[in-house]
């Protein structure tokens, strides 16, 4: 069943107007499915994440459905969604070494969260452990301050808490950016073997890091301008993308491997549209070496195969 | 190494925005409207009523209304008169102990907290000592040793022992703002201390130094009209505080005189308390979070 | 042209300074004209100390860093940074938000060309934006928040080249960049280093360490660990730290192997020293290290 996300409008208030941080998005997340959410800084990414889960004052519901396992999810309604979060839809937030009450122990801040969601510490408490053993976390943590683990064991123990439930769905945005690269590896293969457990059944993982979510993802959904540029299996989207702004953005990336001297890269010039205010047709044109006068209309993602979508006239 | 979606706007020139808010703010409008009639009362008032204040001049315990505004006290001098010239006093005092006090705190917490090493502590070291000092009692034992006190000589004082807190808070916030990248630069462009601190660092925080000044001015008027309360305020001249002190030493509460105290204790609260709503209304205005929406 | 030699840095924590905190130790590298050296290290590694320290922002410990011969510490502050400057990570916090960005530029010509004709310095600007790629018109008189991120670390590029330098400090200038942007950054300080001048490349990011520099120097916990020419330490790593390093980082062409990660973690490096394995190709000798867990 999984999610399917069928033309989702989120738009913040601001001051100045509405900006369109999420502009009709559509996609699917199947089960058991990691799907790699990327794409630069405003293009949506995490608005999505978001709005999935828990819409922040600002954000406007303005369009569009999300259906998870089949029943609507009611996002722009903060009390209704109540119901779904953590049990049904979770997520890793960003910054683990903020999200634990400092002053409380770990095992005691659990109990609490359980406890407002109606459940008993004590029937959870095996399972718990369990999953601790599983992360190669000590059970000690529980009886510990957050102040006294490591950044690393900080997140994976809010990885632990917040799929406790077997949630369907999981959001992990940016999870990873804070730490150091051997870490981050640790990180994302203990994210894999939560999938492979079935304690969650679909996950999207945000990152603006493509090489990191292509060693995770099943499928990556690249983003720009609060728009799906194309959505293909990652080995696709790595090896063969098709719309430009994916081309262009894989190619500016430096591998080890590649030095300046052999084999300079280069960059997109231009910058993203303002949302405040954007423009008809494709985002991407202003900056698109191939843009002509058929991409003042808006591009319709198209399934160029199966299971690889494209929103470029020219893909 | 974060990259999260921002939404950056475009926003308007800070001045503009501050001012925008500056004028929508009804506890600011309203706490800068009492301040400012109070100041107009004290600098026009005794040049419009020009009787002094000490002499004795009408029928003793007249009340209000009559050739007086605001009455005669219990020896016939004129109320109205003696209430200009204490507010006049007491802006003396707010303005010249509450700027010396954000002088001095400004200064040390600056040089605390950019300069920071031995100092710091040192700076510190004084800080913590004047904060724990009761200065209440310091002022009263010094204030009772001079013979001759003007309204000048209490403002000194004050502002000699209120800059502590200021100190503390200026060094906090410098602190934060000298740790951040654009202050190294400046260092890499080769500017000298003393304008790293005053061109860099101040303008970044000149709103809550404009309030701490408020606050400190607040504070010196308080402490001004409690000296002058248990008498150890100006011996020439008149404060709104001596008026209240003479109120009490003559038993003006006891024979009913009520236009005697009353309103030094109404210019007082009004005052000082508007300067607080002025303060609360200013940190609405300078920090976006509080904006009302 | 620049020389690390034997570098430390200890700072004094804890009441009364009593316990010590080694974040860099016993670091020494050079740094010549027309070349790129990368220092790559983890958060906690040392390396933007080590970045400061030849910025002179931070004194140095112990050892001692030379400009051309001459040991920095004894220059004078305003002609060294003539010749070194240094760009940072955020380029939001590099620009004193109450200004506009363009102040960076003017703070050089007050300090350091007071005597420039306006119509001069608006040529030099013009042509060291032009060196960065960036529109005059685009960026001029704009405030920080109204550019990108790319845009301002440009400007301060710019800024950096107004002097006539001789060397560059860049610490993480690309970590808060998109990657679209990032790139063409690296090519600009690639670009440098064909006019002559000298860059030390601080990242965690070894990709882009590889892609810019000539010469790699890998720091763990305030040692270098590993040091030679970037291919070498890049094809061919002896110490098992840089070699879990280059395992972890996420790739396009190769995914991550299945071999779960081999625990790796060096609390002390102590008295262990750098071998010369082969020619310019120096490693942190391993049998002395005591391994934890």
């Amino acid at each position: 069943m999984g999610l399917r996300v069928n033309d989702l409008k989120v738009y913040y208030q601001t001051l100045r107007g509405e900006v369109k941080a999420l502009d009709g998005v559509t996609f699917a997340v199947g089960d058991g499915e990691i799907l790699g959410l990327a794409g630069e800084s405003g293009c949506g990414k995490t608005t999505l994440g978001k709005s999935l889960i828990r819409m922040d004052g600002r954000m406007r519901h303005t369009g569009g459905t999300v259906e998870l396992d089949g029943a609507e999810l009611p996002i722009g309604d903060d009390r209704r969604m109540n119901r779904f979060r953590f049990s049904e839809v979770s997520i890793i937030p960003q910054y683990a070494m903020s999200a634990m009450n400092p002053t409380r122990k770990i095992g005691k801040m659990v109990a609490d969260l359980l406890e407002s969601r109606g459940l008993r510490y004590r029937n959870l408490a095996g399972e718990l452990e369990r999953r601790l053993d599983l992360v190669e976390l000590p059970r000690e943590v529980l009886g510990s301050y957050p102040l006294e683990l490591s950044g690393g064991m900080k997140q994976r123990m809010v990885m632990v808490i917040s799929t406790l439930l077997d949630p369907s769905l999981l959001i992990a945005d940016e999870i990873t950016s804070a730490l150091d690269v051997s870490t981050q590896k640790a990180v994302a293969r203990t994210l894999v073997g939560f999938r492979d457990r079935g304690f969650v059944r679909s996950v999207i993982f945000i990152t603006h890091d493509i090489s990191l979510t292509y060693q995770i993802a099943d499928t990556i959904m690249v983003m720009y301008a609060g728009k799906v540029a194309e959505k293909a299996r990652a080995d696709v989207i790595v090896n063969a993308p098709r719309h430009p702004y994916t081309k262009l953005l894989i190619s500016s990336l430096p591998e080890v491997g590649v030095r300046y001297a052999d084999r300079k890269l280069a960059g997109i010039p231009g910058s993203p549209p303002s949302l405040l205010d954007p423009p008809t047709g494709c985002r991407f044109r202003d900056r698109c070496p191939l843009a002509h006068d058929k991409c003042a209309e808006e591009p319709p993602a198209v399934e160029v195969e199966p299971d690889h979508f494209v929103a470029c006239w020219k893909a | 190494m974060t990259q999260t979606d921002q939404i950056v706007l475009p926003a308007k020139r800070r001045g503009g925005e501050t001012l925008h808010f500056a004028l929508r703010n009804k506890k600011l409008l309203v706490g800068a409207f009492v301040v400012l009639a109070a100041l107009v009362l004290a600098i026009a008032g005794p040049i419009l009523h020009d009787v002094s204040p000490t002499e004795y001049i009408g029928v003793p315990g007249q009340a209000p209304g009559g050739d007086h505004l605001l009455g005669t006290t219990m020896f016939g001098q004129d109320v109205y008169s003696q209430f200009v010239h204490g507010l006049r006093s007491t802006f003396l005092v707010g303005l010249l102990g509450g700027g010396l006090a954000a002088v001095v705190g400004m200064v040390v917490g600056f040089v605390a907290g950019y300069r920071g090493g031995w100092v710091d502590e040192i700076l510190n070291m004084v800080t913590n000592i004047l904060l724990v000092i009761p200065t209440l009692a310091v002022l009263i034992i010094i204030a009772a040793y001079l013979k001759v006190r003007g309204v000048m000589v209490e403002a000194l004082f004050i502002g000699f022992t209120s800059w502590p807190w200021a100190a503390r808070a200026v060094r906090a916030q410098t602190l934060t703002l000298a740790s951040r990248d654009f202050v190294d630069l400046a260092r890499l462009s080769g500017v000298r201390t003393w304008k790293i601190i005053t061109r860099e660092i101040a303008p970044n925080m000149s709103s809550y130094l404009f309030m701490t000044f408020i606050l400190l001015f607040g504070g010196a008027v308080l402490a001004a009209a409690t000296l002058d309360f248990i008498g150890l305020g100006p011996t020439d001249g008149m404060s709104l505080g001596l008026m209240m002190n003479n109120a009490v030493k003559w038993s003006a509460l006891q024979l009913g005189l009520w236009w005697w105290f009353v309103p030094p204790g109404i210019g007082i609260t009004a005052v000082v308390g508007a300067l607080y709503v002025m303060n609360v209304g200013l940190d609405e205005v300078f920090n976006p979070r509080l904006r009302e929406t | 042209m620049l020389k690390l030699d034997a570098v430390a840095k200890i700072y004094k924590v804890g009441a009364f300074g009593g316990r010590t905190l080694t974040a860099v130790d016993d670091v020494g590298f050079e740094i010549r004209s027309g070349e790129v050296v990368s220092l790559i290290g983890e958060s906690g590694s040392g390396k933007s100390t080590v970045g400061r320290m030849v910025l002179g922002l931070t004194a140095v410990t112990r050892g001692s860093i030379t400009y051309d011969g001459a040991d920095i510490a004894t220059l004078p502050r305003k002609a060294y940074y003539r010749s070194v400057q240094g760009v940072f990570q955020d380029p939001f916090s590099c620009y004193n938000p109450v200004f506009k960005a363009d102040r960076v530029f003017r703070m050089i010509k007050e300090e350091y060309f007071p005597r420039v004709a306006a119509p001069e310095w608006d040529a030099k600007i013009e042509e060291s934006l032009d060196d960065v790629r960036l529109n005059p018109a685009q960026v001029l008189g704009k405030y920080p928040h109204q550019l990108s991120g790319g845009q301002l670390q440009r400007l301060l590029i710019a800024r950096a080249l107004l002097l006539d330098i001789k060397f560059l400090v860049a610490d993480e200038i690309t970590s808060m960049l998109d990657a679209s942007t990032r790139i063409d950054v690296l090519n600009l300080l690639a670009d440098l280093k064909s006019r002559g001048l000298g860059v030390l490349f601080v990242t965690h990011d070894l990709s882009l360490g590889n892609y810019v520099s000539e010469r790699t120097v890998v720091m763990h916990r305030g040692h270098v660990v590993e040091m030679g020419l970037t291919d070498k330490v890049f094809t061919d790593p002896r110490h098992p730290y840089t070699a879990k390093l280059l395992s972890s980082v996420p790739q396009l062409t190769t995914k991550w192997d299945d071999t779960p990660a081999v625990p790796l973690d060096i609390l002390d490096y102590g008295a262990a020293a750098l071998v010369e394995v082969e020619p310019g190709h120096l490693v942190r000798q391993e049998q002395s290290l005591r391994s934890v867990n």
